[in-house]
């Protein structure tokens, strides 16, 4: 099964898809939160009249433009490798990713035409209250237009909302509230929507400590560093709850992410939460895995039982658990999984075969199999397990998962102890003496853009094997080309998005060191 | 001119205005942007991105098939 995949091609489209992701997220996060960042700014100047905001939010506006500008585009990438790289997928999926991309075209291509065009054309030729609706609209459209992505993307760690039809091989959505409110999706898009202010206000903060340590545009930075401050410290704060929030629906929808996430391997009673901690190699193994072992560990008694079940002494099941079964928990083992999965892997073998041969009254008896609730809740639901050999593929890697898991809350933190120490320095009028602050401000911007990704790493690597949990793993889901082609497709992406980059970088260092002066 | 003609104008004015006296980072982008869509859209879609199962398949039923095929088969 597995060993008959070209592991080149899964590799390779994965590296390409991988690639293409992370430099896509290099530019989003930043519209999402700089676009509320002017808003503030800007209704601050429509309030107060107080010109000083217009030049504010105008030089971040140049800066929302630039970032903006270079970024647009470069997800339409990631769906050109849906159709091309991963065709099996894009077709089982069906109209789940369908109907919300659509949306989300419809509606960026509405606010890139008409919102962001007012905010750069409009100064001085709409009315003052018209363009700071255009910036508002422009900050909630960007917001609400990752709104779409962020539910494919929460479909696949749960699917929900969906029927499977065997004749079409597609899915079906059935529920759209379901799919929308999925608890996955709500976790998410907050938590994503929530990280990219922080990103923004980190970056804000960053950049005014700058103007702050070569001694200019004093008054712009320290307004710049308030406002970005403040939304920052709520933001950062609405992250971490948001963060927790995901972590737990994950220990009921992907335990096997959540145990990774943790490095637990024997489930506990009353687990503690690794603060920080250095993996070892055991010597032991689950299949061809290795068990990790952990030294340097910092742990905060019971706090994980408590987070996940809500009680201290509650049960927190490890990848040991996980694999092999609990039955004491109610744990299924990964083998009854892959011979429930290969069960209606079977009935849908069975179905095609009926086809082939006209058989329409065993295509009726079959295809009616998957709207049977039973069959569905106990046996496909299982489907994807059918293409693994042995049950440890079920694990990801431990290491990346865990230790990109600890990085991004660690900076996290530290986010919202920069913004404590921004505002309070700020009110002090101590900012400018304590150039300390100023330069980790400074150097906290590549941090930022560093946690944001590492969450995507998370995230995906977190759920690897999967590409859909539990229906379809990611050797499934790949197109038959040849891994040529697709390695050919990498370096071009490597170049392009290399080249976007260093204009975004080189273009907006000019601007920042021009200032608001133009 | 009637109303909607002057809106029409209105809003060709704003925008033609607007690109005309756009600063210099503006331009920059604007000739990024341009570049960037059409390597995307003119190169990389048509020469590296054809959609697998639109070019290789004249309908959904042979599409339905091929995936079916691929779910079942021996892998
Ligand atoms: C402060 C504590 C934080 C906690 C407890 C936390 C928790 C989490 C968890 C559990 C996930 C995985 C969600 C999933 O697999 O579905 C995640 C993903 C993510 N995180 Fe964090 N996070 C924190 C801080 C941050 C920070 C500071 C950033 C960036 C500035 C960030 C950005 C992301 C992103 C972009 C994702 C991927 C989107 C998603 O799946 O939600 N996180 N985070």
């Amino acid at each position: 099964m597995i060993e008959n995949f070209d592991l080149s091609l899964v590799n390779w489209s994965r590296a390409q898809f991988a690639l293409t992701a992370i430099y896509h997220w290099l530019f989003v996060p930043l519209t999402l939160g700089l676009s509320f960042i002017l808003a503030f700014m800007e209704t601050l100047y429509v309030r107060t009249g107080d010109e000083m905001w217009k030049k504010i939010t105008k030089f971040w506006m140049t800066l929302f433009g630039i970032n903006f500008a270079i970024g647009v585009a470069t997800g339409i990438i990631l769906e050109f490798e849906f159709g091309t790289n991963w065709s099996n997928y894009s077709w089982f999926v069906g109209d789940i990713f369908g109907a919300p991309l659509a949306v989300e075209g419809i509606l960026a291509f509405f606010l890139e035409t008409t919102f962001v065009a007012v905010m750069f054309f409009g100064w001085n030729k709409v009315g003052k209250k018209f363009h700071l609706a255009s910036t508002w609209l422009v900050a909630i459209g960007a917001s609400l237009s990752a709104l779409w992505i962020l539910v494919a993307n929460a479909w696949m760690e749960n699917p929900v909302g969906m029927a499977f039809n065997p004749d079409t091989a597609r899915n079906e959505m059935n529920s759209f509230r379901e799919v929308v409110f999925n608890p996955v999706a709500v976790d998410k898009f907050l938590h994503t929507v929530t990280s990219g202010f922080v990103l923004a206000s980190v970056f804000v903060v960053g950049i005014s400590a700058w103007f702050l340590i070569r001694k200019r545009e004093q008054e712009l930075a320290r307004r710049s560093i308030l406002i970005a401050g403040i939304f920052g410290l709520v933001s950062g704060l609405a992250v971490a709850l948001t963060g927790d929030s995901s972590a737990r629906t994950l220990a009921q929808v992907q335990p096997v992410k959540f145990a990774a996430m943790e490095a637990l391997y024997e489930g506990k009673s009353d687990a503690g939460l690794t603060v920080i901690g250095a993996l070892t190699d055991s010597g032991e193994k689950i299949g061809e895995k290795k068990v990790h072992g952990m030294k340097l560990k910092i742990e905060i008694p019971g706090l994980l039982s408590i987070m996940t079940t809500g009680k201290g002494d509650g049960y927190v099941p490890g990848l040991k658990d996980l694999v092999n079964g609990n039955p004491e928990r109610g744990i299924l083992s990964v083998s009854e999984m892959m011979e429930r999965g290969g069960h209606a892997r079977q009935v849908l073998i069975d179905y095609k075969m009926a086809k082939e041969l006209g058989d329409t009254d065993s295509m009726a008896m079959l295809a009616a199999r998957f709207e049977d609730k039973d069959f569905v809740e106990n046996y496909f639901r299982y489907f994807g397990y059918s293409y693994f050999d042995h049950p440890w593929q079920v694990i990801p890697s431990v290491p990346v998962t865990f230790y990109a898991f600890r990085v991004m809350v660690g900076l996290g933190f530290f986010f919202i102890l920069l913004f404590v120490l921004a505002i309070w320095f700020h009110r002090r009028k101590t900012l400018e003496k304590n150039t300390w602050f100023l330069w980790i401000a400074l150097f906290s911007i590549p941090l930022a853009y560093l946690a944001s990704e590492l969450g995507w790493i998370v995230t995906e690597m977190g759920r690897q094997p999967w590409i859909i949990q539990n229906l379809m793993p990611v050797h499934v889901a790949v197109t038959n080309i040849s891994a040529g082609a697709v390695r050919t497709t990498f370096w071009l992406f490597a170049v392009l998005f290399t080249a976007l980059l260093i204009a975004e970088i080189s273009i907006m260092v000019r601007q920042i060191k021009i200032g608001p002066k133009q | 001119m009637g109303s909607a003609a002057k809106t029409v104008n209105r809003i060709f004015r704003f925008y033609y205005d607007g690109f005309r006296t756009m600063s210099w980072w503006g331009k920059k982008v604007w000739i990024i942007i341009l570049v960037k869509l059409f390597i995307i859209f003119l190169i990389l879609r048509i020469f590296f991105f054809p959609d697998f199962l639109k070019v290789n398949f004249s309908n959904d039923r042979e599409r339905s098939d091929y995936v079916l095929e691929q779910l079942t088969g021996n892998n």
